[in-house]
């Protein structure tokens, strides 16, 4: 739950900045903040989510250190977000995960080299460090075996994702029935799409530092398709072996193939550029408890593309093994943490904008007579 | 000395040799002036005595300024022509204003907003938020420091030297032209010489014991809402020196914020929003003025007087539970209570005599039409003062209150120009190479009274004659006619 102390400093940074309004023409964050006169906790926790973290209001503010009122909406937004991951988080006692995640994530992957190596080790002894005929993945681990393993862990993190979120559109006083709405999906879905409330009406965020660029939303856009590619390649390439019945290696054109490079590309260029941004970051608007769960979530994916492509180039040699092994414990370690980490920005971030999506069509509806 | 001041990265060493043009002052007329001058191919010298942080004096509260335009623009809806322009100046100073330099700058503003947009700055889309001016003003995206921060970045860009923490204490000036300035910078003097000097320095509100000599004891009553570096020294030595006055030293930009608002730097938030709707009584518990006589955005500058001409300089604005949620959300909280009596106490108000006065009131609200919109038909009869429109009864508990005081945003006495921005002396004849811009000179335009925006209009038209005016004057060229602005980017190189 949101601690006293915080809930103060959001209430005191949104109070001040909705009798100002300097910075409406901004991102979403200030214009819904206008149709709200009073904030509680579940205000602020919607806000913090709305909020791309891009840091123009911090840069534009007449009112951040050393005036007496030291705002620093980026900062205490920051701040509000990562405790709303910890308040949806299911199962309960899990939430404790965002605190050190960096740590946490690193021992998950460790746990999940030794795992997968033993299992390999025991089931296949020396055959693991042969070249496998045809580079065949399925030829290593059966095919049961990975699909019940991955079935099990997606059908907990699915419902983990599903729980947390439907806890949030709750906590910010939506009904259920409110998800119904092809219209508010349809305009929340081009927001996320295109991260319009990076752009700032076409000058960018001053992300790392103050001078305004894009280089963060194509970044952060390389990550997420690349992401969300590699995620359609392994539907893909499920459907290749169980529906269309292609057992053995998916030929370089492939569609399972093409996709998965495009997508380990787009991680592996997307989450070094971020890298890189955020080593340059301002240290002042940085809340930088977090810094171990947004570097681990960067460095996953990135080790993720890293193995999968090397993976691929590989797969004749001996070395196609080890490098399984090593792929699907980053994989899997992944797939356990998403619940427990940086992931889940993305979740409620665009349920706080299929929100805002809801505010501005019924804004609109009241308009009319 | 200690080290730490020694090594400061503020330490810029400044150019023994002098500079082209020295800009004293660090906001919206200063850059604009600093800009101006370095595209005519002067160096340049800027002197904030701001730190960074604080930096653009009253700039960075700014939001808007107010500009001429024949048809809608992009960041402007409608027309603004030079007459309705001139007439709504006329009107807020009661004709206490200089004609020439006013159309001046009225016909001038029409190029403001994109003699911005080259520098960098940023505007909001026309008609976009909850903007009462969209049609006379255009609106910075993130407001002035935004503005500013662009500005500052322009410099940095083309080569204009600017240092933080360096307040000019002293002018020489012999034989009616600048010698050189003296800046204490970490508590070292040193001194500056420049051909021209650009003062563009803001006026004397932060000075609270020149505010004291200008308004006496109520001086201690009076917030300021802006900048705590404008203390009026330049103008003062320059006056000393033989400069020409301009204004009365009581005359400012004063608006009613409310009572709890920080002494210096509160900005827009201070604001209230509420007078027209509800009635506004002194200290004893009596009305004193119309709240309802014209729509607030015309009417917000002249409350910060009316308030510090009451007693101890304060007054309460009451209305009821109807108008609570009609204003603009204030920063502190409504003071409130069940009845009118336990608010009068709760303020320390003589109980009695505002029961009265809002009985008094209430009884003399004739029934109309309530709308916030336009003039509307809800007024008072027999009262003195009448309130004219938006009068409702104050019936409905809750009932709300908040104090006022007068907030300064600046003062108007200034030094007198011409139309080259050129200091005027008493002797007679501008002075060779000192210029004023902004609130400096602002007396010169605004006798009293004031329209939002035009002090960023006035800051940006006279910064920009300054600081042209000052290079051509270093560099010996004959001042011309509006340099085209390629052409000047050409000799910039």
């Amino acid at each position: 739950m949101l601690s006293a102390e915080l809930l103060e400093e959001g209430q005191h940074l949104m109070t001040v900045c909705n009798a100002c309004r300097y910075c409406e023409g901004y991102c979403a964050v200030w214009k819904a903040m206008e149709t709200r006169s009073v904030f509680k906790a579940e205000d602020l926790n919607y806000l913090s989510n709305l909020c791309h973290n891009c840091s123009a209001c911090y840069y534009s503010c007449q009112y951040t250190a050393p005036h007496e009122f030291n705002l620093n909406p980026p900062k205490t937004l920051a701040k509000l977000r990562v405790q709303t991951y910890a308040q949806y988080a299911w199962p309960r006692p899990l939430a404790a995960a965002f605190q050190r995640n960096g740590v946490l994530v690193s021992a998950v992957v460790v746990v999940m080299l030794i795992g997968f190596m033993l299992a390999a080790t025991l089931g296949l002894g020396r055959r693991l460090f042969e070249p496998v005929a045809g580079a065949d993945f399925l030829a290593l681990i059966p095919h049961s075996i990975l699909v019940a393993t991955f079935t099990a862990a997606a059908a907990f993190v699915g419902l983990a994702l599903l729980i947390g979120f439907l806890r949030f559109w709750r906590d910010v006083g939506e009904p259920y029935n409110a998800l119904f709405s092809p219209k508010a999906w349809g305009r929340a879905f081009m927001d996320v799409a295109t991260m319009t409330n990076l752009d700032n009406d076409g000058a960018g965020c001053p992300y790392p530092t103050e001078s305004a660029s894009e280089s963060r939303r194509w970044f952060h856009q390389l990550t997420m398709y690349g992401f969300l590619s590699c995620f359609v390649a392994t539907i893909l390439g499920a459907i290749r072996f169980d529906v269309l019945g292609h057992h053995g290696t998916s030929p370089y054109e492939s569609l399972p193939v093409i996709f998965g490079s495009l997508g380990g590309i787009g991680l592996l260029v997307g989450t070094t550029g971020l890298l890189m941004l955020m080593k340059r970051r301002n240290a002042d608007i940085i809340d930088h408890t977090q810094d171990g769960m947004d570097l681990s979530f960067m460095l996953l994916l990135m080790l993720i593309a890293a193995t999968g492509l090397i993976l691929l180039l590989a797969r004749q040699t001996a070395a196609m093994g080890s490098l399984l092994i090593v792929h699907l414990a980053l994989v899997m370690t992944l797939f356990l943490t998403m619940p427990y980490g940086k992931f889940v920005h993305g979740l409620y971030r665009s349920g706080a904008l299929l929100k805002w999506a809801l505010e501005r069509s019924r804004k609109a509806a009241a308009v009319k007579p | 000395m200690p080290d730490h001041v020694s090594t400061s990265p503020n330490e810029t060493p400044l150019n023994p040799d002098g500079y082209d043009v020295l800009v004293v002052g660090g906001g919206n007329a200063a850059l604009a002036a600093a800009l101006s001058a370095r595209e005519q191919g002067a160096t340049v010298l800027v002197l904030e005595a701001a730190p960074k942080a604080l930096r653009a004096g009253n700039s960075r509260h700014t939001r808007d300024l107010r500009c001429m335009h024949e048809k809608p623009t992009s960041v402007m809806s409608g027309s603004y022509a030079e007459d309705e322009f001139y007439k709504d100046i006329l009107s807020v100073t009661g004709g206490k204003t200089d004609e020439k330099l006013a159309r001046m700058t009225i016909q001038a503003s029409a190029q403001c907003v994109d003699w911005m947009k080259r520098q960098g700055v940023r505007f909001q889309h026309a008609l976009v938020g909850t903007l009462q001016l969209g049609r006379t003003n255009a609106f910075f995206l993130g407001g002035g420091k935004a503005m500013m921060n662009a500005y500052y970045d322009a410099a940095l860009r083309c080569g204009v030297q600017v240092v933080y923490d360096a307040e000019v204490v002293d002018v020489v000036i012999q034989g009616g032209a600048f010698r050189n300035a003296t800046v204490l910078r970490s508590g070292n003097r040193t001194q500056v010489t420049a051909k021209a000097v650009v003062v563009a320095a803001g006026g004397f509100e932060s000075n609270l014991q020149w505010l004291k000599k200008a308004w006496g004891p109520t001086a201690d009553n009076i917030l300021i809402r802006g900048t705590p570096y404008n203390q009026g020294k330049v103008i003062e030595r320059l006056l000393a020196a033989g400069a020409q006055s301009v204004g009365d030293s009581k005359e400012g930009h004063m608006v009613a914020i409310d009572s709890r608002s920080p002494k210096f730097d509160g900005g827009i938030v201070t604001r209230l929003d509420c007078i027209s709707l509800g009635i506004v009584v002194n200290i004893r518990g009596e009305r004193f003025y119309d709240e309802g006589e014209d729509f607030w955005p015309k009417r917000y500058a002249i409350w910060g007087k009316l308030v510090a001409d009451q007693p101890e300089q304060i007054a309460y604005c009451f209305f009821d539970a109807k108008s609570m949620g009609k204003f603009m959300p204030t920063l502190y909280p409504a003071i409130n209570a069940n009845s009118i009596a336990e608010l009068a106490a709760l303020l320390k108000l003589p109980v009695q005599s505002v029961v009265d006065t809002i009985k008094t009131y209430n009884e003399a609200v004739k029934p109309g039409a309530f709308n916030h919109e336009i003039l509307d038909d809800c007024k008072t009869q027999g009262l003195k003062p009448e309130k004219t429109h938006w009068a409702l009864k104050i019936d409905q508990p809750p009932f709300y209150a908040f104090g006022l005081r007068p907030g300064l945003t600046f003062t108007f006495f200034g030094l007198k120009v011409d139309e080259q921005a050129r200091v005027l002396m008493k002797s007679g004849g501008p002075a060779s190479n000192v210029f004023a811009a902004g609130e400096s000179m602002i007396g010169n335009i605004l006798g009293k009274g004031y329209v939002a925006g035009i002090g960023v209009t006035i800051g940006n038209v006279f910064g920009r004659i300054a600081g042209r005016s000052a290079a051509q004057r270093a560099l010996k060229s004959e001042p011309t006619e509006d340099v085209p602005q390629e052409a000047a980017r050409h000799v910039v190189g």
